[in-house]
This record gives structure tokens, C-alpha cells and sequence, in this order.
């Protein structure tokens, strides 16, 4: 048996291996052994002879892709390493030139094993190390704590130079650290975590981040854990998300069953639900009466009370919104909120008479879903207007209005129908089944969520103007 | 609005766009100091969540506000989601920030139409540009672009982006009709063809000058939504196909159509078909780099993809004919089509068998199935000719009893939502 030591790095065994070979050593007689770091270099083959005494083999040449493969493998934790690759030297050089292609070798595939492991260790390093970022004096240093399960900090220095040359940086691991300080890039001991910082401003946001792409409704652990293996997930600070992240998904997806299964529910026509009472009567205030007790679809178990239409009966247009909302629910009277009030200036800059509008709703029920203390507004389904289309009807009927302007595309399709689109149609003066001409326009709602001042003063101007035609059609 | 929670609604509202590449750019590194970044070629996926999807770029909308009306999109004018709106200084400092940190490998930015497509895309452009000029951001940049906006944006995206996207969403003009009236198939694939032209001539150029000045080298790619209509994969394979063949795409993504916050009626809220979306990315990569055609893998009596096994096992359970395979004299692209064999095992059998006899001890050091091939190939100590290949019951030894998930089945198929 033949001892050799050497420090290990691919570059020591690679000076003893050739000298190995030049001795033509069986790789069955040799036995690896690595140094430290920290000790000194000895001579490689302590116990060996003098080179000098050796015989001259020639110089032995080895394919370009095991040198490839060979510098990947010696940065493998498995100290079976050195031995393999001495091995597949020896066979290379004596006889099987061809040996690397023989992937079922089971030298080439523990070898294969290892190459791929270590560029795996490589490839995660560069996409697992967290920076977190410290002041140190005037300046900023980005700091990263990480535990490489091969030797691949040396190896991958070069890649977080190129990236991060602007920054300086360090990246701790138990074996060994690197640090560049924008102009040099020097290795250290090993430290422990306790070294790293613990604390980084932006990370918060990072996890937000990374609550927020995830999609509840398709969960698929296996998928994450077989790219992002549980070792990692120790230094990764969105990692601590991942078990609220995936209790809490039956619950959201829930959320989103529940809400369709309400919307089957509405329109497969439960057991409680009656037919809207319209009496057969030439009074408007008798019908508004009779909705009150309506119950044609579920909403009326959801809203404070029903919202009637509002305006006298000899009105020349009538407005037709989508539904109440919060504050017409708590009022029982359409248009009053924020949406209503900019509804009323518009009216006045187009110069139409309050006394000349009838308003009211496709759905007089407010549809609502609670987040936090608020009541957040819902789009009524086509079985909930279905239900409700009878009270439209008979206000129509009353007020024989001389235009039907739809507000939004709720009421726009109730008139018109679904492939009817307000965006192509707007502000332009249309027949209908329903009353004698009819008007689209936007829901003024759809103004105040304008993202910002100046598209809300654009579009309530084209508002205005659909407002103006329509003056000018019921005048007619 | 405070950043926070700007950011949970423009990623929440992001989600549903399936690409995160950050391969096939450039290589770039900031070496001289001036910059920050890199790109080696190859993307890096910096984290994955519980979905399975990788993290590799900051994928977030600008803004959310939309005046378009597509009905399976969340951000749609007619839905009741929260809005925000980012300015472009704070996506231009999360992009930095984040990447400082190592969590990303770039930005994809994509935004709602607001006012109209040309100002949108210029709100896009003025991210783009100035984490490449005033932050000499060397790192990855994917713009979506909007097919209406003028040649001349275009233009500018592709001049500071690695990659630009226009998502076709629908694989038909019919169904774009009926779900995003304001979409239109004819001028998507205009704006499509106005790109590959510029990448081809943008190639062209840096062939002669290396130092010209380069327009999307990453290329560009696109989405389509899956189960969102009633479209077969057949007519979906067959639009992926066009778009790789004449639009020289490097990606197609599909998306399952998944429940979104305030659904649209008129479609399905049901769990998004995710085994059809990865038996489509299986029949995806047959197109690309296995040589098959797509009209090989369904049939027009049966238009959609088996769910139970995968694309290229049906092909050969249906083509026995042409099977078994003698893996040790078979030409590649016969051993492509060997159910069980990918194109990494395929080179290696290639190289091992010039110089070695494979048998079947042989299989599993070249990490291959051996209950997969077995039955469809010839090796040196197995002939499936005389064992395997025409039992009629080989095709129930692949088929595991699963089926398409229903949502409305039960939580726990959703929660467990993989293959």
C-alpha cells in the first residue's frame, strides 16, 4: 500500500496523481489522504522513493472532458473521490480511451453521480445565498450566510464577482468565507451562523412578495420541495412562510367555492324563493310598496331593505344603474353615495332637469361580501337580474320614459344583452325592446376608481358628454 | 397606498402569467463596476412556491387598473379586485433592492391598459430605460407588450428588454371574441411577426458588428390559457406549433385556467386543469426537441390529451407497430420516441454503445425506467417482440386510476393537486 497525502484541491491531486502514474502505481494500492487547509505542504509522496529512481513512462494524456469532469468531482464532500478519479486516470491510460463514454461503467456513473451533484451545489448556491445588508462606517456591506453541502465557495466566487462588482459583499460559510471589497476578492475561515446578520430592511417586503405570486388553487409541494429540497429552507427566510403559506390555501380556495357555489346556488332556484308579487296597478308607490317584500331571488336575505327606483313618473329619461350600494342600502334611496352625488353634477353640467330623471337599479337588493368591517360591493349574476327584471319592467311600463340610459355594463346588458360592450357602444342612441330609445353609458362608480386625477377629469368629461346626447334624445 | 401593499396586489394580480424565464439572453456581468448584474445564459430559479412555480424574476404589474373587459383575467375593468399602481420609481427600487439581495434574477413587468396602449407601454418603457441607464442594470428584463401599441414603443421595449411576450391567451379567434372583446388574433400575430422580423434583422446586424446594438436576444414568447373554453389540446398544439414554426417563439407557456377572486360567470370555476397543463408541456417538448409532429399526439377522433399517462407513452401504446426498438442499432430519432427515453439517456446510449453491448442490468445505471422501456424495446438479453408488446393488457400496466380534478369534489384533490 502506497500513502499519499496531499492538500485537497483538484490542482495537489492532480501534481500526485501524475506522479502516481509516472511510478505506474495500481490504484488499488494507493490510499488517499487529505491534509488540511492549515497544514503546511508536505512532500507529496512522503513514503515513496526519490523521483529520480523511477522509471520514465512517458507523458500520459487524458481526455479534455475528464480534466472538465475531474475539477467538478474534486470539490465533492465524498472522500471516495480522489480514489474514483485515480481510477478512471489509470483506466484511460491503460487501455480504455473510450471510458468516459461508457456511461454504464460503474466508475463513469459514481463519477457522473458526483459531477452532477456538485454542479447541483453550485447551481443552488448561486440561487439560495440571501444577502442581507449591513452598514459598516459610512458605507453598506451585503452579507450572506450559506451551508454549500460540497467545497463549491471558491468555485462559485467568480460568479457573485460578476454579478455583485458594484457591491461589496461577503458570503459565509462553516467551511470556509469569501469577501470582496470592490476591488479584491479574498477567502477566509469558516465561521458560524451566529456571525451573520440577522436582520435586513428590505426582507419584509420579499416575503410579501412571495405571498402574493403564490396561487392557492394550485397547490403542488412536491414540485417546490424536489427544485427547493428541505435542507435549503433553514436560510431562506421565505421558507417560514411555506407552512401558513399551504394551510391557509383550502381556506382561500374555499373562499372561491363558496362564492361560485352561492352563484349555482342563486341560479338552480331554492325552495324559499317566490316569483316577484308585481300587483297589477297604474301606481308607482303600490309597486315600490309590493318590492319591499320581495323574495325572487337570495339577495333579499343579504340587503337592509329593497332600493326602489326614485323620480316622478312623468320623467323623460330614466336612469338604470347596477344595484344599490352601501350607503343606498342603509338610506333605502338609489344614487345617494359617492357615485349618486357625482351622478347629480354630471346631470347639472349637462343641463338635465333633476325633475326630468327617474332613477333606479337593475338588482334593487345590495349585494355584498364582508372584508375586514366593510361590506364590499359584488357584480349581481344573471339569475339575480333575471329575478329582478320584473320590477324594471313594470317601472318602464309606468314611466314610459322617453330614454333608457344604462349606467355600466350591468344594466347596459340586462337591456341590450351579454355581448353587448359599453366601451364600443357608449354614448351612442339605440332602439330597444324596452323603452323607445335607449343610451349606454359608464357607471359613474367606474370614474371614481380612475387611477388618477387626470383620467378621472377625461372621463367624467366623456361622462358629460354621453349625458349631453342623452338631454338632447329624451328632448326630442 | 403604503409599498407593501402595492406589492401584494400588483404580484397578486401577476400571478396568473405563467413565464419566469431568465435563460437564453445575453451574457453580461458588471465586472467594470459601473453596474449591477448578470446573466450567464442559463436562468436561475431563486426560489419556488408551494404552487411549484420558480421565483426567478420580480413578475409584477404596474398597474392593475385595466380598461379592457377580458373576462378570465382578475384584472379585468369589470371586476371588484383592490387596485393600486406602482410608480415607476418604486418598481425601478424593488428591482434593485430585490436583486441586491439575490432573490432575483431580473424584473418581468407587465401592466393593465390604462388610458390607452401606447401610454401603458410607455409607463413600461420608462422602468426598462432607467434601470438600464441610470442603474447600468445589467440583469434580466422581460417586458410584456401590448399588440396595439406603435411599431416605435415596440421598438424601445425590445432595445432595453432580454425578452418581450405578447400573451395570445386564446388559441382561437372565436373564443378571443367571446372572452377579451377588445383582443384580436389577426393583430396579436401582426405584432408577433413586426418582433421576429426585428430579432431576425437585430441578429443579422450583431453578426457582422458584435457591438450593434441588440433587440430582445432572449427572443420572445407567449401564453395561452387552458380550460378557460372549450378548446381541445388538438387545436391548442396545433396553434403552439404555428406560433414556434412561423413566429419563431422561444416559449410557449400554458396556463391553467385556476378560479380567480370575483370569476366571471360565463366560466368555469372549477380547479385549474393542472394535469392537462403538464400532459401539454410533455407534448410541448415532444414538438421541440423530440421530432414529433403535433397532429402525432391526438387525434381528431380524440382531440385531447390522455390525462392518465403521458403523451409520448399513448403515441407508442397506439403505434405498436413501429415498436420494439433495438436500443444498440436504432437511430436516434426512433430512440427519441421510446417511451421512457429523454434526450439526455438517448446521447448516452449512443456514445455507450459503440464500445459496450447494453443489456438490461445496463438501463438503470442510464437512469431509465426499466418497467417503462422495457416493454417497447430489444436489448441484448430482452426481445418485448416476444413478451410484451401486443398484450392488450400493456396499456392498463401504465394507467394509474386518476382523473382531472374537480374543484367541487373536495378540497383535499385541490390541496393535493399533482401528479
Amino acid at each position: 500500500m502506497e500513502q499519499v497525502t496531499f492538500r485537497a484541491s483538484y490542482a495537489d491531486w492532480q501534481r500526485a496523481a501524475r506522479e502516481a502514474l509516472r511510478r505506474e502505481i495500481d490504484p488499488a494500492a494507493v490510499v488517499w489522504t487529505e491534509l488540511s487547509a492549515e497544514q503546511p505542504a508536505l512532500n507529496i509522496f512522503e513514503e515513496l522513493a526519490p523521483i529520480g529512481s523511477l522509471s520514465p513512462r512517458s507523458q500520459h494524456r487524458v481526455p479534455r472532458r475528464f480534466v472538465d469532469l475531474a475539477e467538478l468531482i474534486a470539490l465533492h464532500s465524498d472522500s471516495r473521490r480522489w480514489g474514483l478519479l485515480y481510477r478512471l486516470v489509470w483506466r484511460l491510460t491503460h487501455g480504455e480511451p473510450h471510458l468516459l463514454e461508457i456511461a454504464v461503467d460503474p466508475d463513469v456513473a459514481l463519477a457522473s453521480q458526483f459531477h452532477k451533484a456538485v454542479r447541483q451545489d453550485i447551481h443552488k448556491m448561486r440561487a439560495f445565498v440571501r444577502f442581507r445588508k449591513i452598514a459598516v462606517g459610512e458605507g453598506k456591506w451585503f452579507v450572506a450566510w450559506f451551508e454549500p453541502e460540497h467545497h463549491v465557495l471558491q468555485h462559485n466566487a467568480a460568479f457573485f464577482v460578476d454579478r455583485f462588482a458594484s457591491m461589496r459583499w461577503s458570503i459565509l460559510t462553516p467551511d470556509r468565507s469569501a469577501h470582496w471589497k470592490g476591488d479584491e476578492l479574498t477567502f477566509t475561515e469558516g465561521v458560524d451562523k451566529s456571525q451573520a446578520p440577522q436582520h435586513d430592511d428590505v426582507e419584509a417586503l420579499w416575503l410579501t412578495y412571495y405571498a402574493n405570486i403564490f396561487n392557492p388553487a394550485r397547490v403542488k409541494v412536491h414540485a417546490m420541495e424536489s427544485e427547493m429540497p428541505k435542507k435549503y429552507w433553514r436560510n431562506l427566510p421565505e421558507a417560514t412562510l411555506i407552512p401558513s403559506l399551504l394551510q391557509e390555501a383550502p381556506h382561500r380556495v374555499d373562499g372561491m367555492i363558496r362564492k361560485s357555489a352561492q352563484k349555482e346556488a342563486a341560479g338552480s332556484g331554492e325552495a324559499s324563493w317566490h316569483p316577484a308579487p308585481v300587483p297589477d296597478t297604474d301606481s308607482l308607490p303600490e309597486v315600490a310598496a309590493a318590492a319591499r317584500s320581495c323574495t325572487a331571488c337570495h339577495l333579499y336575505k343579504l340587503g337592509t331593505q329593497t332600493v326602489f327606483g326614485e323620480g316622478p313618473k312623468r320623467a323623460k329619461i330614466m336612469f338604470l344603474g347596477e344595484q344599490p350600494g352601501d350607503q343606498e342600502d342603509v338610506a333605502g334611496k338609489p344614487f345617494v353615495g359617492p357615485a349618486g352625488k357625482l351622478l347629480d353634477r354630471a346631470l347639472e353640467e349637462a343641463g338635465i332637469e333633476r325633475d326630468d330623471v327617474y332613477v333606479t337599479n337593475t338588482v334593487k337588493h345590495f349585494k355584498w361580501e364582508p372584508r375586514g368591517k366593510r361590506r364590499i360591493h359584488q357584480k349581481p349574476n344573471s339569475r339575480e337580474i333575471a329575478a329582478c327584471r320584473p320590477w324594471m319592467e313594470a317601472e318602464l311600463r309606468l314611466v314610459k320614459p322617453k330614454l333608457l340610459v344604462c349606467l355600466g355594463a350591468t344594466a347596459a346588458q340586462a337591456i341590450f344583452g351579454p355581448s353587448f360592450r359599453v366601451t364600443r357602444e357608449r354614448g351612442k342612441v339605440l332602439e330597444s325592446e324596452f323603452a323607445a330609445r335607449a343610451l349606454a353609458t359608464v357607471h359613474p362608480s367606474s370614474l371614481l376608481r380612475q387611477p388618477d386625477e387626470e383620467s378621472r377629469a377625461r372621463e367624467y368629461a366623456l361622462f358629460v358628454e354621453d349625458l349631453r346626447t342623452a338631454g338632447k334624445a329624451a328632448s326630442k | 397606498m403604503e409599498l407593501a401593499r402595492k406589492l401584494a396586489i400588483l404580484a397578486d394580480a401577476a400571478k396568473y402569467d405563467a413565464s419566469c424565464a431568465s435563460s437564453g439572453t445575453t451574457k453580461r456581468t458588471s465586472r467594470d463596476s459601473a453596474g449591477l448584474g448578470s446573466t450567464t445564459g442559463s436562468g436561475i430559479c431563486h426560489s419556488y412556491t408551494p404552487d411549484g412555480r420558480c421565483v426567478s424574476l420580480l413578475k409584477i404589474l404596474l398597474t392593475n387598473y385595466c380598461i379592457y373587459d377580458c373576462l378570465y383575467c382578475i384584472n379585468r375593468v369589470s371586476s371588484d379586485v383592490p387596485r393600486a399602481r406602482f410608480t415607476a420609481e418604486e418598481v425601478v427600487q424593488l428591482t434593485l433592492d430585490f436583486y441586491r439581495r439575490n432573490y432575483i434574477e431580473g424584473l418581468f413587468l407587465s401592466s393593465g391598459i390604462i388610458r390607452n396602449p401606447d401610454y401603458t407601454m410607455e409607463q413600461v418603457i420608462a422602468v426598462a430605460r432607467t434601470l438600464r441607464i441610470d442603474h447600468q442594470f445589467r440583469g434580466y428584463i422581460h417586458l410584456k407588450t401590448i399588440p396595439e401599441a406603435s411599431p416605435a414603443l415596440i421598438e424601445e421595449a425590445g432595445r432595453w428588454a432580454d425578452r418581450i411576450s405578447i400573451n395570445i391567451e386564446l388559441p382561437t379567434e372565436i373564443a378571443l371574441k367571446e372572452l377579451a372583446p377588445e383582443k384580436d388574433l389577426v393583430r396579436t400575430e401582426a405584432a408577433m411577426t413586426g418582433i421576429k422580423e426585428r430579432i431576425e434583422q437585430s441578429k443579422a446586424e450583431r453578426r457582422d458588428n458584435p457591438k450593434g446594438r441588440s433587440f430582445a436576444p432572449a427572443g420572445q414568447s407567449t401564453q395561452m390559457i387552458v380550460g378557460a373554453t372549450d378548446a381541445s389540446d388538438r387545436v391548442i398544439l396545433a396553434r403552439a406549433s404555428s406560433l414556434y414554426e412561423q413566429q419563431k417563439l422561444r416559449r410557449v407557456y400554458y396556463s391553467a385556467f385556476s378560479p380567480i377572486p370575483d370569476a366571471s360567470s360565463k366560466l368555469p370555476l372549477v380547479a385549474p386543469p393542472l394535469v392537462r397543463e403538464h400532459r401539454l408541456y410533455q407534448a410541448d417538448w415532444l414538438v421541440r426537441f423530440y421530432g414529433f409532429k403535433a397532429q402525432e399526439l391526438t387525434r381528431d377522433a380524440k382531440p385531447d390529451l390522455d390525462l392518465a399517462i403521458d403523451p409520448k407513452l399513448s403515441w407508442a401504446l397506439r403505434n405498436r407497430h413501429q415498436f420494439p426498438v433495438d436500443l444498440n442499432k436504432a437511430p436516434r430519432g426512433l430512440l427519441l420516441r421510446v417511451p421512457g427515453l429523454g434526450t439526455k439517456s438517448t446521447e448516452r446510449i449512443l456514445k455507450v454503445r459503440r464500445w459496450h453491448k447494453l443489456r438490461v442490468e445496463d438501463l438503470p445505471r442510464l437512469r431509465v425506467s426499466v418497467k417503462k422501456v422495457l416493454p417497447f424495446v430489444i436489448v441484448a438479453d430482452h426481445n418485448a417482440a416476444n413478451l410484451s408488446i401486443d398484450r392488450d393488457d400493456l396499456e392498463g400496466r401504465f394507467r394509474p386510476g386518476i382523473t382531472q380534478l374537480d374543484l367541487f369534489a373536495g378540497k383535499s384533490s385541490v390541496i393535493t393537486g399533482q401528479l
